[in-house]
């Protein structure tokens, strides 16, 4: 099927505009810069709920490495596999499928930066489109090492 | 007609590129950059398998400058630097420098294929949670640690490093003979 020569610049436009408007998709979608500030909270925030007999405690879960989590994670985090990953996006989903959507839950990684983490938005993305409305996501500026170890918050090793 | 179309086209493109660019670089809270701390301690030693499967002694390294690099595939900064560092190993291997990677991905298959991937010409080995602990917890990534010919740990670097700071480092310790016979070590 040949078309008109007039409408074929158009079609090249639109071809390329999509491959490009594609590639600039997958670009942003591990983002971590474009989860909003509201569904943040800061690690002295996190630990004051932690410490407090008040709060109500929220489900921890390290989207990230396994071999991190190993080193240090928060203590009663669980690890469910990097969410960078198919598999580990579905482990999380499986995790998370019987509680009510409005449970709180805290999200974190800590493996890179955070402009370069490739694990936290997948999370966050995938508990928003399951319904859940009372989602933070720990905001880790450089490492769990510089920003939690290291500041001296509450640790656990191992499994 | 077919000219103004082409031209609108590639504007689409630069437009849509430049938003990319922006996108992967764009800085948002500052990165960790590479931080030079002079430490005088032993690297501890290690055994870990290779992509073959073969095990890998850091102690058969001494008499080398060693750059010993934790990375994963998964790390953006990681996947920056490798490409610089197979630079620094092509050109500075006959003068005693020795790159090792530390991969701390959870499998070894993403490593094999990212390292026929990146042409890489150094060895990998598979890290693990105790490998993080000997070296002080690796709990972010990249972190390189330079080691002397005598095995000392010379400079410690947490974060993306600004690759010219690292290669001066590496001449220097390639160029001195300190602590090739020091006692003890």
């Amino acid at each position: 099927m040949s078309f008109p020569i007039k409408f074929r610049p158009t079609l090249l436009v639109l071809i390329f505009g999509t491959v490009a408007i594609a590639l600039a998709s997958v670009a942003l979608a591990y983002q971590a810069n474009l989860i909003p500030a509201s569904r943040l909270i800061n690690p002295d925030d996190l630990v004051k709920i932690l410490q407090s007999a008040k709060s109500e405690k929220p489900l921890m879960i390290q989207v990230g490495s396994h071999v991190l989590y190993s080193q240090a994670h928060i203590p009663s985090s669980e690890f469910i596999g990097p969410a960078s990953s198919e598999s580990g996006l579905q482990s999380l989903r499986k995790r998370v499928e019987s509680l009510p959507r409005n449970k709180f839950i805290v999200l974190y990684c800590g493996c890179c930066p955070w402009s370069h983490c490739p694990n936290v938005k997948p999370a966050d993305d995938a508990l928003k489109a399951m319904g859940f409305t009372n989602v933070k996501v720990l905001y880790i500026s450089n490492n769990f090492g510089a920003d939690w170890v290291e500041k001296g918050y509450p640790i656990a090793k191992g499994d | 007609m077919l000219k103004k179309g082409f031209l609108r086209g590639l504007a689409l493109i630069a437009v849509v590129a430049g938003l990319y660019f922006m996108a992967r670089h764009h800085g948002g809270p500052a990165d960790t950059r590479g931080t030079s701390i002079g430490k005088e301690s032993l690297a501890p030693d290690f055994s870990l398998p290779d992509l073959a499967g073969q095990k890998l002694d850091l102690l058969s390294y001494r008499g080398k400058v060693v750059l010993l690099d934790f990375w994963a595939t998964w790390c953006d900064p990681c996947r920056e630097e490798i490409p610089q560092f197979v630079e620094l190993q092509n050109k500075y291997s006959d003068r005693g420098l020795q790159i090792i990677g530390v991969s701390m991905d959870d499998g070894p298959e993403p490593v094999r294929e990212f390292y026929q991937r990146f042409k890489m010409n150094y060895p990998v080995v598979m890290g693990n949670a105790q490998t993080g602990e000997l070296y002080g917890g690796v709990l972010g990534l990249p972190i390189a640690f330079l080691i002397g010919r005598d095995g000392r740990i010379s400079a410690k670097h947490i974060g993306a490093t600004d690759i010219s700071v690292l290669e001066k480092e590496i001449v220097n310790l390639l160029q001195s003979k300190a602590g090739l016979s020091r006692p003890g070590s």
